[in-house]
Order: structure tokens, then sequence, then C-alpha cells
């Protein structure tokens, strides 16, 4: 398991190899002598947990950054890369885990931008970019947007097909994903996939990466396991099973948590009758139960996150009413609905969810603050003492409580978010995607500590995209499309297909 | 097994000397030594309590409203229109006193001027959702224009005896004026919110992540409305020590001191980007920069020198932590 | 007929018709605003602010601001004047370098703290402002240089004339067309956008934000000081506050003409017409026969509006209402 070669075992020799490469941070060490091997007309998965490496390396293949050891050989012959169109001349191009777009331009622009066509004198020839982008659309089967749209306009998978399209202006030779499927719901996940698996099958060497384990066995030939930074093993997929690979990953065993609640209380807490809005949503109606989780789920895009803006006050609905513990319920903030006992934790956990340049004290006590203090005037006994309480609560792993959230990796992260809103004491707490972007030990432990919640008292509401997460935690499922509510199923009846056939229209 | 490895989180690492050493508050202080010799070397008549006191009045004028300012930067905002803030006020006061209004009264049109000028700002930024810094550069222009289509290039010059002791007094034998008083009181209130009251760690939320905060329940365009309208009542109480100290008021009085505001809150360590910067700092700031004003008053160097002092101070304040950080990764590596 | 209304959709569109339609108002009123003296005085009057809108509007684009743009034409207006002054038999030419070389210094000199130590532009610019207007001051003792002091060639330049255009009308123009095409038809320009739209994608692009960065300001930089040659000229007198406030006048040019503030959007063209919109009105006040004092709070005003139309166009309507069950 612990040799290169054991992946070579196809034949063909490999396009592009990466031995030993070395990067250094000021304080850190990023890779430690990782290596690699991309042959063409295989998908290969690179597996690891957040930290281990796996986007520093795709930086360094893309010439973003420059590896302080080590080499990058393809054909044969060693690289050096030291910038963006380095790294397109030589044919390895990828579509980054934050979609690198430039909203205001069009998407003929954002798959020309740092290399636009230009003509006489070196002016941008638009005309040109316009033609071989038509050229590259088709090419995908692309018919629902042209190349003057703006991108601002897309959909979320419009935009990763433009990455796509992107990679193609540059005849890949080497295609790296980081993390493409994050954002994509199954539908639009298989829609890639017949993409990819076209380009695999014109040669193309695919260096593919996920946590979502569904999406790698699907697409994936060959794996490559990282962890701290460093090279664990390699092999291929057809011989690895789910468990070892986590195995390598986290160094440990992780176990996963499904739910094992029997029964759950008849009592309703929070009960929503024929909520619309202006724009986002229409007749939505359903009851949550005391120790109950809902699940959520839909297309992104269905509506599911604006809904629970109105429900936790951030934004009006148009008409309907809820009622919360058997009284009327119409939040006007979110400050309404967090002293009422409702809180709602954001999918955007850097831009929405955390305060990232403060303390994890400061962000665990903000929005208990008054009830903390008892009055206007800060206590900083009573507040760390608090703060500490639901950090530890939570095993949030940092070496202070002053230390700011910004440093900390992404699973403590969220769970510094989680224990904000626990702070606050609430009787319903609705999840959006709480485990999105975070590796498979920080994510069991936020789906055991979900179970917790909900043994204690506590209602949840879980939104995600992940289907085995939906099913895995749920009581219920609610299924959204095009802001309508589609079917309540109960979990332990249905089946992935069957969501699926909601979410997307089949049913 | 679990137990044992989850050992107690401390509040906090213990902070270093050298780091307190780098702190923005001791590279002023530092600037204030430096100061303080310097001038008290080119003039015998700088280290004199009563100049030195006396020499505050000016500053301290300014000062109030760097104090409001500091909590519109931290909360990522910024208002341009204090200056023009103050001139209109300051006319319309000379306004009120020219049509036979008695102290009160100016005073009372002074301070509702200010305040409904602020709260425009206020308005126009929480419920239009318009970016603070052009809402400002506008009504900049808007407030200094209608003063102007008031008073034209004249100026009002008559005030009441008593509105006038407003800003000519020394209070404790003489010795003490009273916008420096004024300042004091305002500089410890201000204190006092932002570092030790709820509202004060919320402001600082704002400023780090103002999205962010509005899920965390706290009512971010009710703080900006404060701040901004809290803005034009600062400025409105300069204008009237302003106004009620040389007894005049023209239209294109205070030019310019919207920027000498920001340039001393920023010099305080306020940060541009919001969500940093704390008001002892910035007491440290204003403290510097009137110390530097009065020495160059001494020894008669024309005010525009002063602004180019202020420019490099804070240019320099800017740079040097930059330089000295580029210099110890170098020596580290 | 698709065309006019699209072109009424976008505020270049929307500028053109908002200028012709005060301006022919202004002009039945009284009728000499419409000759073309008048309109030639406009456009005279305004060319320094479209020049300087150019130049505004890239850094606007790239999330920047320069507020040293009147200091630095008050600097290099005073540099020029001085030597005009003290070496009246030096060329013209040389005149006009030197300001555009001081110009340059300066820019630079905001380059290397914006670009590559990465202080925002707006700290650097208020520092810098009080710095470069200080230094006018310095130069010149705080005298004023006026139009007996300076050579006769000096002071003809802007307002001579070609094909019956004032030199000062004819370099605007050629200016602005100079920038509407870099924007539009170069990589450089286009990377403006970018790194304005979101510039932590640059790197993956391989745009080299610094360089860029760096080349913004200098350019402003070499065009103020352009400017405070025609400017010094242009009204034969040199003193410390020429050109006071004159930096929000091109800022309040941008900000008319559609150009995002939170960058990554907006025309050079939108910005000079932004700028020659603000020129008309300021003509148009005397001819109106309202007091010049009425001048601030008017610019004030079309700020204001011109912000609040920017934020109500780019509002988002209904986002996906249902679009199939319909």
């Amino acid at each position: 398991m612990n040799s290169v070669n054991s992946a070579a075992s196809g034949g063909s020799q490999p396009i592009l190899e990466v031995r030993n490469i070395v990067k250094d941070f000021p304080g850190v060490r990023a890779l430690d002598g990782v290596q690699l091997r991309l042959k063409s007309g295989e998908v290969c998965a690179l597996l690891g947990e957040n930290g281990a490496g796996k986007s520093t390396l795709v930086k360094i293949l893309t010439g973003v950054y420059q590896p302080t050891e080590g080499e990058i050989v393809m054909d044969g012959r060693p690289l050096s890369l030291e910038s963006a169109q380095d790294a397109w001349d030589h044919g390895i191009t990828a579509i980054h885990q934050e979609t690198i777009m430039f909203s205001e331009l069009s998407v003929a622009e954002n798959i020309f931008m740092g290399h636009h066509l230009t003509g006489k004198f070196s002016l941008v020839n638009w005309q040109g970019m316009y033609d071989e982008t038509d050229k590259l659309l088709k090419r995908l089967g692309i018919t629902d947007f042209d190349p003057q749209t703006p991108i601002k306009e897309l959909s979320v998978a419009q935009k990763h097909l433009v990455e796509v399209a992107k990679a193609l202006s540059h005849d890949a030779r080497v295609l790296i994903m980081d993390e493409p499927t994050a954002s994509l719901s199954q539908k639009e996940v298989d829609e890639l996939f017949v993409i990819v698996r076209r380009l695999r099958d014109e040669g193309t060497a695919i260096l593919f990466i996920s946590h979502r384990f569904d999406d790698i066995f699907a697409i994936s030939d060959s794996f490559v396991v990282f962890r701290d930074g460093a090279f664990v093993g390699d092999g291929l997929l057809k011989e690895a099973k789910e468990e070892d690979l986590i195995k390598m990953m986290a160094g440990r065993e992780v176990k996963t948590s499904a739910n094992t609640r029997t029964s759950v209380s008849d009592e309703v807490v929070l009960q929503v009758d024929d909520l619309c809005h202006a724009t986002e949503f229409e007749h939505i109606s359903f009851s949550l139960h005391r120790g109950e989780i809902l699940g959520f789920y839909g297309l992104v895009g269905s509506g599911r996150s604006e809904l629970m803006h109105a429900i936790f006050g951030l934004t009006a609905p148009l008409s309907g009413q809820m009622i919360f513990e058997g009284s009327v319920f119409t939040p006007k903030s979110p400050e309404d609905a967090i002293t009422q006992g409702l809180v709602y934790v954001p999918e955007d956990r850097q831009h929405c969810g955390a305060i990232l340049d403060m303390s994890i004290g400061d962000n665990i006590t903000l929005p208990s603050l008054q009830s903390i203090t008892g009055g206007l005037k800060l206590n900083w006994k009573k507040e760390s003492s608090f703060a500490r309480k639901y950090a530890s609560k939570l095993k949030v792993k940092a070496h202070s409580l002053a230390q700011k959230v910004v440093e900390l990796s992404g699973g403590n992260q969220q769970k510094v978010v989680i224990g904000k809103w626990l702070g606050t004491g609430p009787k319903v707490i609705i999840l959006d995607e709480p485990t999105k972007g975070i590796d498979v030990g920080a994510k069991a432990m936020v789906h055991q500590f979900i179970n917790e919640l909900v043994e204690s008292g506590l209602s949840v509401i879980i939104v995600s995209s992940e289907l085995p997460e939906v099913l895995g935690l749920s009581d219920r499922i609610v299924v959204m499309r095009e802001g309508l509510m589609r079917a309540t199923l109960n979990a332990k009846e249905t089946s992935q297909e069957e969501i699926v056939a909601f979410a997307t229209g089949l049913k | 097994m679990e137990k044992n490895t989850a050992t107690v989180i401390p509040n906090s690492l213990p902070v270093s000397f050298s780091d307190r050493f780098r702190s923005r508050e001791a590279l002023l202080l530092g600037l204030i030594a430096i100061v303080v010799v310097v001038n008290s070397l080119l003039s015998p008549y700088f280290l004199d309590v009563y100049n030195l006191l006396d020499s505050t009045q000016n500053i301290s004028e300014k000062a109030m409203i760097v104090l409001t300012m500091t909590l519109v930067i931290i909360s990522r905002e910024i208002d341009i229109s204090v200056a023009s803030i103050i001139a209109l006020s300051g006319v319309l006061m000379g306004a009120a006193a020219a049509h036979g209004a008695d102290t009160w009264m100016i005073l009372l049109v002074g301070l509702g001027t200010g305040t409904l000028a602020g709260l425009f700002n206020g308005l126009l930024v929480t419920q239009l959702e318009l970016p603070s810094i052009i809402v400002t550069i506008g009504t900049m222009s808007l407030y200094r224009g209608i003063a102007f289509i008031i008073l034209g290039d004249q100026a009002y010059t008559s005030f009441p005896a008593s509105f006038e002791d407003i800003g000519q007094t020394y209070l404790v034998n003489g010795m003490i004026p009273t916008q420096l008083i004024a300042f004091v009181f305002f500089a410890i209130i201000f204190w006092i919110v932002l570092h030790k009251t709820i509202y004060g760690r919320r402001l600082y939320a704002i400023g780090n992540n103002p999205v962010g905060a509005r899920y965390s329940g706290i009512r971010v365009n009710n703080y900006r409305l404060v701040l901004l309208t809290l803005n034009g009542v600062a400025s409105a109480i300069t204008a009237i020590f302003l106004v009620s100290r040389i007894a005049t008021s023209r239209p294109n009085m205070a030019m310019g001191w919207e920027l000498e505001v920001i340039t001393i809150a920023i010099l305080g360590g306020v940060s541009i980007f919001g969500g940093a910067g704390k008001i002892t700092g910035v007491i440290l700031a204003v403290l510097l920069i009137g110390l530097v004003q009065f020495g160059m008053q001494l020894i008669n160097v024309p005010g525009v020198i002063m602004s180019i002092i202020t420019g490099l101070l804070l240019i320099i304040s800017l740079v040097l932590p930059i330089i000295l950080s580029m210099f110890y990764k170098r020596r580290r590596a | 007929m698709v065309l006019p209304k699209n072109l009424l959709k976008s505020r270049e569109g929307q500028l053109v018709l908002i200028t012709i339609v005060f301006y022919v108002a202004v002009g039945i009123a009284s009728p000499s605003f419409l000759s073309f003296e008048s309109m030639d005085s406009i456009i005279t009057d305004t060319a320094i602010l479209m020049i300087m809108a150019c130049a505004q509007m890239m850094v606007i684009l790239t999330r920047g601001i320069d507020l040293t743009v009147a200091a630095n034409i008050a600097l290099s207006g005073m540099v020029s004047a001085l030597i005009a002054m003290h070496l009246p038999g030096t060329p013209l030419i040389l005149v006009m370098s030197a300001a555009v070389l001081t110009g340059l210094v300066l820019g630079m000199f905001n380059a290397v703290l914006i670009a590559l130590l990465g202080i925002p532009s707006i700290v650097v610019s208020l520092g810098a402002m009080a710095i470069y207007r200080g230094m006018v001051f310095v130069l010149s003792g705080g005298q004023w240089v006026n139009s007996q002091e300076m050579p006769a060639s000096f002071t003809s330049f802007p307002l001579a004339r070609v094909f019956g255009i004032s030199n000062l009308a004819v370099i605007g123009l050629i200016i602005c067309v100079l920038a509407v095409l870099m924007m539009r038809y170069t990589r450089f320009g286009r990377e403006l956008y970018a790194i304005g739209g979101n510039p932590d994608a640059t790197s993956y692009v391989g745009i080299n934000i610094k360089k860029r960065l760096f080349a913004v300001y200098t350019i402003t930089g070499l065009l103020g000081g352009l400017c405070g040659y025609l400017w010094v000229a242009r009204y034969a007198i040199a003193y410390t506050e020429i050109a006071l406030n004159f930096e929000l006048l091109t800022v309040a040019s941008c900000v008319i003409g559609g150009v995002g503030i939170a960058g990554g959007t907006g025309t050079v063209l939108g910005a000079v017409l932004g700028a020659l919109f603000l020129g008309v009105l300021q003509n148009a006040l005397p001819v109106m026969g309202i007091s010049p004092f009425w001048q601030m709070a008017v610019s004030g005003t079309a700020i204001l509006v011109a912000v609040i139309v920017n934020s109500r166009g780019k509002r988002q309507k209904g986002l996906q209402i249902l679009r199939v069950s319909q």
C-alpha cells in the first residue's frame, strides 16, 4: 500500500509526476515530500482531510505557489512553473475550490482572462474570443447561456461548467478538479461526470479532489492519500474500501453515528403554515416536533436557505404564519428569533457564521452577551467561563480562548460557530450545511453532537445537499424544488433515489 | 481516554514584553517623547503649564469629532462630511444670532443642525444601503454648499456675550480651557462605551464582519444610524466651541478638517477596514498632533507645514510596522 | 429599434440623454448657451476634469481611491509655473515635461505605498495629499505666481486653437479616447476589471496585481502632472490652494458615470460623461442667473442622486421566482 509503484501497475508511463515536493510557509510546513503520478486517460482521486495539503499541491501544480523543494516532471522532463501562464503552456489547468470567477465579466472573458486573444497592435480580439467560447460551449453541449452572458447571471452549476470550458480552452492534458462537487446537487454532479468521463476518454489525465466518497467511487480509477502534508499511500480504487481510505486519511478509526432514535415526541415546537415569499418560495407548511431532526433537501437554488432566512427573521415573508411554542411567531430581526429561542447556523461560516478576526471567546459570547453579563457592562470572568463551557462541550481544539477564529481549522471553526448559537439556549436550532467542507473526523463529531442535542430535547432542522447526511441524521425529510415543497418523507422508509427524484422533478 | 485528553483551554496566552513594546501605543508614546524633547529644546516657552494647557484649546475641538469618528471607522463606515457639518451648523448659529436668538436658542440650532445632518447621512447609509464614503462625499458638498447659499462670502460676527463665553472661558484658576474639559469628559465616556460595555464589543463585531454580526442578532443598521448621527452631533459641538471662541462663522470654516480628523484616528491605530482600534491609541494620537502643532506655533511655522507633518506622521506610522516586520522576517530566515 | 432601448438601459445612454435634455432646456431659456462658443467653452472648462475622471475611474475600478489628484495638480502646476517664471527662456515642452515628471514621481510615491506595501489607498492618499499640498506652500514660499510673471507662451498654449478647437479640449478628448480604447481593447485594461472584480482570483489566472496597481497609480500621477500644467496655464495663476477639493469632483464624475465604488464595474466613457454632465451643470448655473455659491450644493445633490440611482439599478429583481411552476 505504501509505494508509489502500486498505482503504476496499469502499465503506461505517467504524464505528470510529482516528486518529493516540500512547501514551507513562514512557520508552517504545508507539504512534506509528497508524491503523485497522473496517467493519460485516468482519473486519480486525491484524498485527505482539511490541512492535508491538497490545495497547496494544486496551487503548486498551477503555478500559483512555487515549491520549496522537490520537482515536477512532465513527460520525463522536469518543469518549473512560475505562473499560471507557465502551467497553461504545459497543458496543466485546474478547476479551483473557490470558483475563481469574475462575476461582472462575460463568460468568454472569464474563460480567456490571463490569456486574452489579441490581434492587430496586440489589441484584444473580442470576436475571436466569442467564437472560440462558442465552440467550447458547443463541445460541452451547453445551450442555456452564450459567450456574452455575464457570469453573475449563471447558477452555481453553470459556473462550474464555465470553469470546465476554461480548462478546455487550454487544451488540457492534465486537469485538476479541486472539490468540484462541493456545492452541486446530485443531478448536477451526474452531468459534470458525463463531461469528466468524456475528457478522460479523450486522454486527459484528471486529478480529482473531493470529500464526498460517493463521487470519488463513481468517477475515479486510482487514489492517493495525503495526511498532514505527507504522502500516506496510493492504489487502485476498485481494490479499496471506504473504511480503509478513511482510516488512511484520518490516521485512526472514525465511527459514523447514525440515527438510532425509535420515536419522536408528538409535541409540535414550530408550526409553519402556508409561508410565502415574494420571490424565493411559496406555500411552505410543515411542523417540527420536540426532539426531532427535520431534514431539508433540495438542489442549490431550491429556496431552502431562503426559507430558513425568513424563519430566522433575516427577510420578511409575504404571507403565512408561524407558531413557535404555542404562540404566533413573527421575528422582525435575528435578534427577535434568538431571544425567543430559535437560532440559525448559516451555511457560509467564513462570512456569516463566525467573526473570523475576533477571538474564540468573543465569538461564542457574542449573541448571548446581554444574558451573560446581565446588563450593559462587560464582565470578563463570566464571559470566559461561559465561553470555556461551550468550547469544551464541542471539543474545540485551540491553544487559548483568545485565539482568533481565523487561525482554526474549518472543523474547529464550525464547532465554535455551533457553540456560539448553542450558548443562546435555543429550543430550535437550524443548521444550514453544517458539515460543508469540513473533514471526515470533524464531520463525524458534528453528527454525533447533533444527535446529542436532540436527545437533550432540542429540535433541529438540518439543511444539507449531502444525501447520506440528510438520510442518516433526519427523522423526516422535506424535499424542495423551485421554491415549493415537493414531498415530506419518512427517513426510514425512503431511499436516495426517491429523494433525488422529488428534488429533480422526476416524480 | 477522550476525557483525559480534553484539557482545559486557557483564557489567553501570556503577552510577551516585546509584543507590547511593538504595539501602536508604544510607538505613539515614543513619538510623543521625542516631540516633547525637541520642542523643549526649540523653545523655552514650551514646558510651561499655562502655555501647554492653553495650547489644547485648538486640538480639543477637533478631537471631539475624532472620538466619534473612531467609533464610525471601527464599525467599517466613514464620514467625510464632518467639516461641512461644522460649517453648516456654524453658519446657521450665526444666522440665529443675527436674528436675535439668545444663547440657548443658538445652541439648540447648532445641535439640531448637526443631529439632522448626521441623521440624514445615517438614513441614506442604512435605509438605502449606500456606501458611506460616497454618501458623505455627496453630503460634504451639499452641507457646505447650503452654507454658501445662505451666506456666500460673508461672515456672521456678532454673538451674545454669554455664547462667546462657552469657547473663551478658562476654568480652575483660569488655566484649563472649556474645550479640554469637554474633550476629557467625552474621551472617558467613549472609552467606557467602547471597551467596557457590550455595545463596544458589538461594534468590533460589526466592523470585522457586518453580515456575521447581523446573523448574530445584532441590529447592525441601528448601530450605523446612531454612530453617523453621533458624528453629526459631535461636529455640532465642535462648531459651538469653534464659533464661540472666534466669534465668527463663515461657510469656508474648518476646511479640510475631515481629513485631519480621520488622519488622527488612523494614526491612533484605528483600522480603516474596521474592527480594530482603541480609544487610548486615539487619545495618544491627539496628544501627539497637539504637541507638534504647539511646537510649530512656538517657532512660528505656518500652519501648512503642520499639514505636511501630519501627513508624514500618518504615512510613517503605517510604513514603519511593515518595514520592521520585513526586517524581522529577514533576520529570522 | 432595439438599439435605442438598450442604449437607455445603460448608464452612458441615460447620461447622454439627461445631459442633452438639460443642455437644451437651459438653452431654450437662454439661447446663447446653445452656441458653438458656449459648447466650446464647456468642453474646454471640463477637459481637465474629464482627463482626471478617466484616471480616477481606473483607480476606483481596482477598488482604490486617489484623493491626491488635486494636490498633485497644485504641486506639478506650481513646479511648472516656477520654472516658467524663473527661467522664461525654457521651451514650453520642457516646462510641460517638468510638470508631467513631477506628477509621475508623486504617482510613483503613491504607487510604492499602495501597490507594493499594500497600505489602503484612502489612507495613503489622505496623508499624501496633505504632504503634496504643503510642498506647494514650501516651494512657493506661500507666494502666488500670477499671469504677469508667466511668459506668454506658457499661458497661451491651453487656449490656442487648432481647427477652431482649443488645445485643452483636444488634449482632453484625445486622452479620453485613448483611455476608452485602453480599458476595452488592451489586456492591461481588461485585467484591471479582473482585479477590481475579484482580486483574490487574479493569481489563478496569472495577473500580477502589484505591477498592475503600480501602473494605475503611476499613470494617474502622470496625468495629474499634465493637468497641473494645463490648470495653471489655463487660469494663468498658481498658488497653494488651486484645485482645492477637485479630487472630489473626479470621484463624483465616476459615481455619476456609474462606476461602482466596490470595484470591477463601470466604463471610462461613463466617467467622462459624468464629468461632462458636471461641466454642463456648472456652466449652466451662471447662464440661469443662479449665484455661483449654489454650485457646491448642486454638485453634492448630483452625487447623491447618482449614487441612489446606481444602487437602485443594481438591486436584483426577483431571484428565481418559481420559474417552472408558473
